[in-house]
């Protein structure tokens, strides 16, 4: 499938509750802009997030797939964040066996003080979508 | 099920991007829905109305207010539902005002597609939410505190102050900690036994204190409100009970030993008290040197007691205790000198720490109070102070900084000036950190007035030369080297964890710094609470402090825990983990994921079992689970796949 070139990828978005989600809700009472592809699903902890739910959003359509969760060192659940980061590492060579491509799946640490950095984070994970196209997944199940 | 949507326009903050006439229209053909309206501050008492007579008009059975962040007003929304008898947990929040249009203002088009977006996915989980009520916790009203410095001191007195019984709990014979064994304090100069021993004696009569000193914990278990407690006391060999603390066991024991209250730089017997106004007052035999313990023969203890208190074949006894909340002030330790090599190792007899130097100076102490360095007793006329032995040192010690080695090396040079005014103190330091009140002018008083010494630069040496410690050095203002020929010199050792902190906090599950320094739950808004709920921290054990700070520390955790105290029941989210039982197979994966232990494996059932009050509701023993057993309520697989699929 040829890349459009006003395709506008659709991101979903899984961010702990006490790190990214607070971070992206600074992000907005900054008014910082960022594009509006980016759906946002709150978790309570970058942990509780199933490599399955990213599986999911990715086989019906997603193109891209955010995890946000707390710095290390700084999980509210102690080591939330690192188990999320173990987990992603094994989904990304799933991801690569299946022809997705792990680079749709991005796992980010943003603080809740770093709205700026998630507005940041949001507009380049377009940008790299844009640059990849959508999610070959939709030209197989979806055309 | 018949879930309302209620949005708001937050004036124009929402209603100024998102089309929301097109919102109410799209959603109206959403059939899980059974009501929609929107209103322009859904927040205000009207808005409020609103959504109560929906709930009671429209028979809802699950409310979405579409408006801003949950962090601002989940709370409202969800007491606004339960007053129209909805329960709380029925209600969500959309955030379409924080994540959508307050960010997508230029974008009002693709803003209503996605605050439409966000509402269903909303929708979707609320219509799965199980109703719910808050899960109730007893609370055991006692506390235990773990270390009897000055901060588990006032701790302690602040707890039974208010009515309620303490365990205090110390692993040396007497209570005081480090602070027993200070001279006089900084910044006023008032000595140390002074301001402690009324506190000391308070807290050894306190009705509401139950003192346990030459023990240690031997083993915790529970949360918040209910831990079980075994307090391990040591054998002294002396029945406390019966000794009146005469001293004449000490005054006949032939065997001397050193001192470990005077840091060796006096003797002692091998029965002993620490201390002449050590609280309790009562010796303990230290069985590593007595002649009954190493040969089998002597007594003499035994022989002299007017009283029998003398027990050689005492053994620990272990004591139970229930307690709803824990404070652990462990305090502190020094970077042992032996271990900095530039100074020689601890070799030199007249390189000593700052604890020692407190001893020398200590009316009480090996040399009543007069300046006399170890080697030969004799007064030193040239001392060097070297600061930041160990601290802010990446590459032989720690980065970090012990805060209180500026000040005490500022009031130990100008002590040692008050006792010896002939003398000459030199203090080597990095920058002077004199951050409190009346601390910068302490520090200037040694500089301007009382004739200190401060060479801004490091020690690169120290060694013995006839009778002289040497001192290789350089002065960075005049950048030249200084060599001082001094007769004694006193290091800043860094600040470090009590010896055995690391163990205590595995034994409470509650985590540390990589120093070993007990981490508070966040560093600034819960400076004095753990991670784990009803576990509190005070003093040195969280980090280096000084004494006031280590008092208000304590009076802050004290403060909590009395807060802990003030129902008898308390309150825990129901959003946590459950198992269903039909499906677990016991295999434990999500035993050794859980960072509360708030799981176990039932091996009879071959069944995980969740301890509801343990359990945080971080979700991640769901993604663990194999077999789909274990479910976060109200966050469930099946919710989080329904809000995928509405976003999509």
């Amino acid at each position: 499938m040829e890349a459009s070139v006003d395709f506008e990828p659709r991101i979903v978005a899984f961010l702990c509750n006490w790190c990214t989600y607070t971070g992206a809700d600074l992000a907005g009472v900054s008014r910082i802009q960022y594009p509006s592809n980016i759906r946002p699903i709150r978790v309570m902890c970058s942990g509780s997030v199933d490599p399955m739910y990213i599986l999911k959003a990715l086989l019906d359509g997603a193109d891209g797939v955010l995890v946000g969760g707390c710095h290390s060192g700084d999980c509210h659940y102690v080591n939330g964040n690192y188990k999320a980061r173990r987990r992603l590492a094994v989904l990304r060579e799933v991801l690569d066996e299946l022809g997705i491509g792990s680079e749709r799946v991005w796992f980010r640490f943003i603080s809740a003080s770093e709205g700026a950095l998630f507005a940041e984070t949001v507009r380049e994970m377009v940008d790299s979508l844009k640059t990849l196209g959508p999610n070959p997944a939709k030209a197989i199940w979806f055309t | 099920m018949k879930t309302g949507v209620f949005i708001c326009h937050c004036g124009l903050n929402i209603g100024g991007v998102v089309d929301i006439p097109k919102v109410l229209e799209d959603l109206s053909g959403y059939d899980s829905l059974g009501y929609v309206t929107d209103y322009r501050y859904m927040c205000s008492d009207p808005g409020q109305q609103l959504i109560k007579d929906a709930i009671r008009d429209k028979g809802l059975t699950g409310v979405v207010v579409a408006a801003c962040s949950p962090a601002m007003h989940e709370s409202t929304f969800r007491k606004t539902a339960e007053a129209a008898g909805l329960n709380p947990f029925r209600c969500e929040m959309a955030n379409i005002r924080e994540q959508c249009s307050w960010p997508h203002r230029g974008e009002p088009e693709k803003a209503t597609q996605k605050a439409l977006e966000i509402i269903k996915a909303s929708a979707e989980k609320v219509r799965k939410n199980q109703e719910l009520s808050s899960l109730s916790i007893p609370v055991t009203r006692q506390a235990l505190v773990i270390g009897a410095g000055i901060a588990g001191m006032q701790a302690a007195l602040d707890i039974a102050d208010a009515g309620y019984r303490v365990s205090l709990v110390d692993r040396l014979p007497y209570i005081g900690g480090h602070m027993a064994q200070l001279s006089e304090t900084f910044p006023t100069l008032d000595c140390s036994q002074c301001i402690l021993t009324p506190k000391s004696s308070e807290v050894g009569s306190h009705p509401n204190i139950d003192l346990f000193t030459n023990s240690e914990i031997h083993s915790i278990s529970g949360y918040v409100g209910n831990f079980d407690v075994t307090i391990r006391r040591k054998a002294a060999y002396v029945n406390w009970d019966v000794c009146n603390g005469c001293g004449l066991c000490m005054e006949k024991c032939p065997v001397k030993t050193d001192s470990d209250f005077e840091l060796g730089l006096a003797k002692t017997k091998a029965i002993s008290i620490a201390f002449p106004q050590a609280v309790p007052n009562r010796p303990v035999i230290n069985s590593e040197v007595c002649r009954h313990f190493t040969q089998g023969k002597c007594g003499v203890c035994e022989k002299v007691c007017p009283v029998g208190a003398i027990d050689f074949k005492e053994e620990d006894t272990f004591i139970d205790r229930k307690v709803g909340a824990v404070v652990v002030a462990t305090g502190y330790d020094l970077h042992p000198k032996t271990k900095v090599g530039e100074y020689g190792y601890g070799v030199a007899k007249d390189v000593i720490d700052g604890l020692e130097f407190e001893r020398l100076n200590s009316a009480s102490g090996p040399t009543q109070g007069e300046i006399r360095r170890p080697s030969d007793g004799k007064i030193p006329k040239e001392v060097v102070f070297i600061q930041c032995v160990g601290s802010r040192d990446q590459e032989n010690g720690y980065p970090y900084c012990s805060k209180i080695c500026c000040m005490y090396t500022a009031k130990h040079a100008r002590l040692y000036k008050h006792k010896v005014p002939d003398g000459q103190p030199y203090v080597f330091y990095m920058d002077i950190r004199a951050g409190g009140k009346g601390y910068e002018e302490f520090v200037q008083r040694a500089t301007e007035e009382e004739g200190v010494l401060y060479l801004r630069g490091r020690v690169s040496r120290v060694f013995e030369e006839d009778g002289k410690t040497v001192v290789f050095g350089v002065d960075t203002l005049s950048n030249k080297k200084v060599e001082i020929h001094a007769d004694m010199v006193v290091l800043a050792t860094a600040i470090v964890p009590a010896r055995g902190q690391t163990e205590l906090a595995r034994l409470l599950k509650i985590s540390t710094d990589e120093w070993g320094f007990l981490s508070e739950a966040h560093p600034k808004l819960r400076p004095v609470e753990s991670l784990t709920r009803g576990i509190y921290i005070a003093g040195c054990a969280q980090a280096p402090k000084d004494i006031p700070d280590s008092v208000t520390q304590a009076g802050s955790a004290a403060a909590k825990v009395l807060a802990l105290f003030s129902s008898d029941t308390l309150s825990h989210t129901p959003e946590v983990a459950v198992v269903d039982e039909e499906l677990c197979t016991g295999c434990g994966m999500c035993i050794d994921v859980c960072a509360y232990d708030a799981r176990t494996l039932d091996a009879r059932r071959s069944l995980a079992v969740v301890n509801e009050v343990l359990c945080e509701g971080c979700g991640a023993c769901q993604v663990a689970c194999p077999s789909g057993a274990t479910c976060q309520r109200n966050m469930d697989t099946a919710q989080v796949m329904s809000m995928i699929d509405a976003v999509i």
